[in-house]
């Protein structure tokens, strides 16, 4: 009975579709401009508008500035071809920023993923109660809740000479005296970093912990059934049936990570002596401070061509997925 | 019924399609009428109606609450073919607004400036010459206590000036055994050494040195060479980063910092920090801004300070120069209205207007001849306006190209030396070089 109650459900559809392909493409040829002919280009019409708005023509023109002599700030700016690159290029502190964003971005995302996955382990065993559960989860995702504002103001205050962090670490003998954590230039890009991944594991132990709770009870099953210890189920099962989350989340992690410039500029604006200078900052600080934009421009399309790399590995694990 | 069903759905998406193709172009013409609309609109009010004024500024955000729209009201009241419409923002934020406004052309018809983005805006053709319209207004220009020039014509005039005097906490003097506010370099080396030596992570003096907002070479160091009546530039207005007033000044900070009187954490500390240090009594004396004592006397009631000009080389005695900061005001050269907008200029600079906005700020006025009142304000600005009057007001990076530039220049390579990497020499032989490409 069921059989016959799918086809008899089905089959108008099938008819109706087979009987369509041999009269649309006759009304198709007897009038090319019909309304219904422009219906799907209606449809995308105000999206591809809002791109068209909002990214191309700013991307076209900061990709123009970027071949021009200091534009804006000259009436009549000319073509200088690759000039601005080379500037650019050339330039210590780029090079300098090329370094610490790669650092900062690199050991962030690491960061991220280790900390989100322990994170969200704790938070999906079955050796805690719900209520200790609770409680954890409410206290590991309180960093995601501040602003960046309010992250950098915190985090100033803790790791000033005489703040919090130092007093402590005097109090208990690790430290002798106190660290200028974030004026010192040899803690302040790991300082920098330290409250980059602070703020930002949360949204990795969310996603991974969403992530976990898919994964079926049985594959765990399964594996002690074949006598597979914990650390086995966990490189065995865990790892490869979060693998496409981790994958994705450390590509955008990466791309977000090289993008973070309120934090950078709140806290140590580049310095000491450029040891945080990133990328970021040292656009702006090319249009804003130096009024250099078409250097400024030649730094931030090197910066989108290393995103789109990192976009281009996103975009190409989304399709596997 | 089913393949009526899907002609139904399938006209009703083609007729959606249709109706939000059509909302699109309706919209996108209609966005573009409306934006012809008005700005003929006001072209065509400034002949028949009231003209309309675009302001912005970071002014309205540090007065009372609705000071500032009560004295554009009062504006409007004298001029009742012109309104004014504010645009106030943070310092910050205008700042941004309007370094992105003068690349577009599309600056506000007045603009508040500061005296750090005027040659820039002036070279870029975003401010209009102010020295023509004061010629056509036929306004007195001896009225003015200062004219910001770029190639010899005026492109902003400072409204209201806001003085950077030595702070000194007089209770953290006193306990450290010193009896007065000290008045020149040894002086002051001794008293903050006096004062680190209290302990307790007390330290003598505040140097903010970050870069991402570099003022502190502005308002930290240079201020000891303009105490000193030196100048960073010469006559021609070229760098002169080597001379020997100069070289002293930065030897002078290194000493400072080579006795470690200075709080820590100087190379990435901002302005605010330094507030927050010295209202914590964390440090006993700094370089501030007249316009933080109602803050400070808001976060710490009980903190006993006082204000003082800045110390002196031992040997000087001529006037000393005490830098400023100013809320400077400047039209668009794009505005239509350039005339309706002089008389904004000129309100806001006029004795009475000026005064009192003035008082409300806690700064000193832009019009020679306006008096703030005080009895209402803290005795200390009383004592501050003496200090403003006995000396002269004094900062050469107002109206230089790139200033904020110039700063971080300098800022870097002093961290260098501050750091032991570079010696003052090499600090200043080095800025000069980077400096003399811009100036």
């Amino acid at each position: 009975m069921e059989p016959a109650h799918l086809d008899r459900t089905v089959l108008p559809e099938a008819a109706t579709l087979e009987a369509e392909p041999s009269t649309p493409p006759a009304q198709d040829r007897k009038r090319p401009f019909s309304v219904r002919g422009l219906a799907p280009y209606g449809y995308i019409l105000p999206t591809v508008l809002l791109i068209f708005v909002l990214m191309v023509i700013p991307i076209a023109m900061v990709v123009s500035y970027s071949f021009q002599d200091n534009v804006i700030v000259q009436r009549n700016p000319v073509f200088t071809g690759l000039a601005n690159y080379a500037e650019v290029l050339t330039d210590p502190v780029f090079l300098t920023a090329i370094k610490n964003t790669f650092i900062f971005i690199t050991l962030s995302t690491i960061a991220h993923l280790v900390l989100g996955l322990a994170f969200a382990m704790m938070l999906n065993t079955g050796l805690l109660s719900g209520l200790t559960k609770a409680i954890f989860r409410v206290v590991y995702i309180l960093p995601w809740l501040f602003t960046i504002a309010v992250v950098a103001v915190i985090w100033r205050l803790m790791l000033d000479p005489f703040g919090v962090v130092n007093y402590i670490l005097t109090t208990i003998g690790v430290l002798q005296t106190e660290v200028n954590w974030l004026a010192d230039p040899t803690t302040a890009l790991w300082a920098l970093t330290f409250i980059n991944i602070w703020s930002g594991y949360p949204f990795f132990m969310i996603s991974l912990l969403a992530g976990l709770q898919g994964i079926s009870s049985d594959l765990y099953e399964a594996a002690a059934v074949d006598g597979a210890n914990a650390v086995q189920r966990f490189f065995n099962v865990t790892i490869p049936q979060l693998k496409p989350v981790l994958i994705s989340m450390a590509v955008l992690d990466l791309i977000w990570t090289s993008q973070q410039f309120a934090l950078i500029w709140m806290t140590t604006g580049g310095g000491p002596l450029n040891v945080t200078e990133m990328l970021s900052t040292y656009t702006y600080k090319q249009a804003f401070s130096s009024y250099e934009f078409a250097t400024a421009s030649a730094s931030a399309v090197i910066v989108l061509l290393l995103t789109m790399i990192l976009a281009f590995f996103y975009v190409r694990q989304l399709r596997e997925r | 019924m089913t393949g009526g069903s899907t002609r139904v759905q399938s006209r009703f998406r083609r007729l959606l399609g249709v109706v939000t193709a059509a909302m699109v172009a309706v919209a996108a013409v209609g966005c573009g009428t409306g934006m012809s609309e008005e700005s003929t609109g006001t072209s065509e009010q400034g002949e028949q109606g009231p003209v309309t004024l675009e302001f912005a500024q970071w002014w309205a955000p540090e007065l009372p609450e609705g000071s500032f729209q009560e004295l554009m009201t009062q504006f409007e009241s004298q001029n009742p073919n012109i309104k004014v419409k504010l645009l106030s923002a943070p310092y910050a934020s205008t700042k941004q607004q309007l370094v992105s406004g003068a690349a577009s052309k599309t600056l506000p018809d007045v603009v508040g400036l500061d005296g750090a983005w005027v040659n820039d805006f002036a070279k870029q053709g975003a401010i209009t010459d102010l020295s023509a319209l004061m010629a056509e207004a036929q306004y007195n220009e001896g009225e003015l206590a200062s004219q910001i020039k770029v190639d010899g014509k005026t492109y902003m005039i400072p409204v209201v000036n806001f003085v950077y005097p030595l702070f000194a906490n007089e209770d953290m003097l006193s306990k450290a055994g010193v009896k007065e506010v000290p008045s020149n370099r040894t002086e002051f080396l001794d008293a903050a050494k006096k004062i680190s030596a209290l302990g307790g992570n007390v330290k003598g003096w505040a140097l903010p040195l970050d870069t991402a907002v570099p003022n502190g070479i502005q308002n930290d160091v240079m201020s000891w060479l303009w105490a000193s009546g030196g100048s960073m530039l010469t006559q021609d207005g070229k760098p002169n980063l080597t001379s020997p007033p100069v070289k002293s000044t930065v030897e002078y900070v290194k000493s400072l910092n080579d006795a470690d009187v200075i709080a820590p954490g100087s190379l990435t500390m901002k302005e605010q920090d330094k507030v927050e240090k010295f209202t914590a009594e964390q440090v006993g004396m700094m370089i501030d801004s007249l316009a933080h004592i109602t803050l400070i006397k808001k976060n710490n009631p009980d903190l006993n300070f006082t204000v003082a000009p800045i110390p002196a080389e031992d040997a000087f005695t001529g006037k000393r120069g005490i830098p400023y900061a100013s809320w400077g005001i400047g039209i668009a050269d794009s505005t239509e209205h350039k005339a309706e907008a002089f008389k904004l200029v000129q309100f806001l600079m006029s004795k009475e207007a000026n005064a009192k906005l003035s008082t409300l700020a806690n700064g000193f006025p832009g019009n020679n001849t306006a008096e703030p009142d005080f009895s209402k304000s803290d005795p200390l600005f009383k004592t501050a306006f003496a200090i403003y009057k006995e000396g002269y007001p004094a900062n050469e990076f107002v109206g230089l190209p790139k200033s904020e530039e110039l700063m971080r220049t300098f800022d870097e390579n002093l961290q260098l030396t501050l750091t032991g990497k570079q010696s003052v020499d090499d600090t200043l032989n080095k800025t000069q070089q980077a400096w003399a490409s811009v100036i």
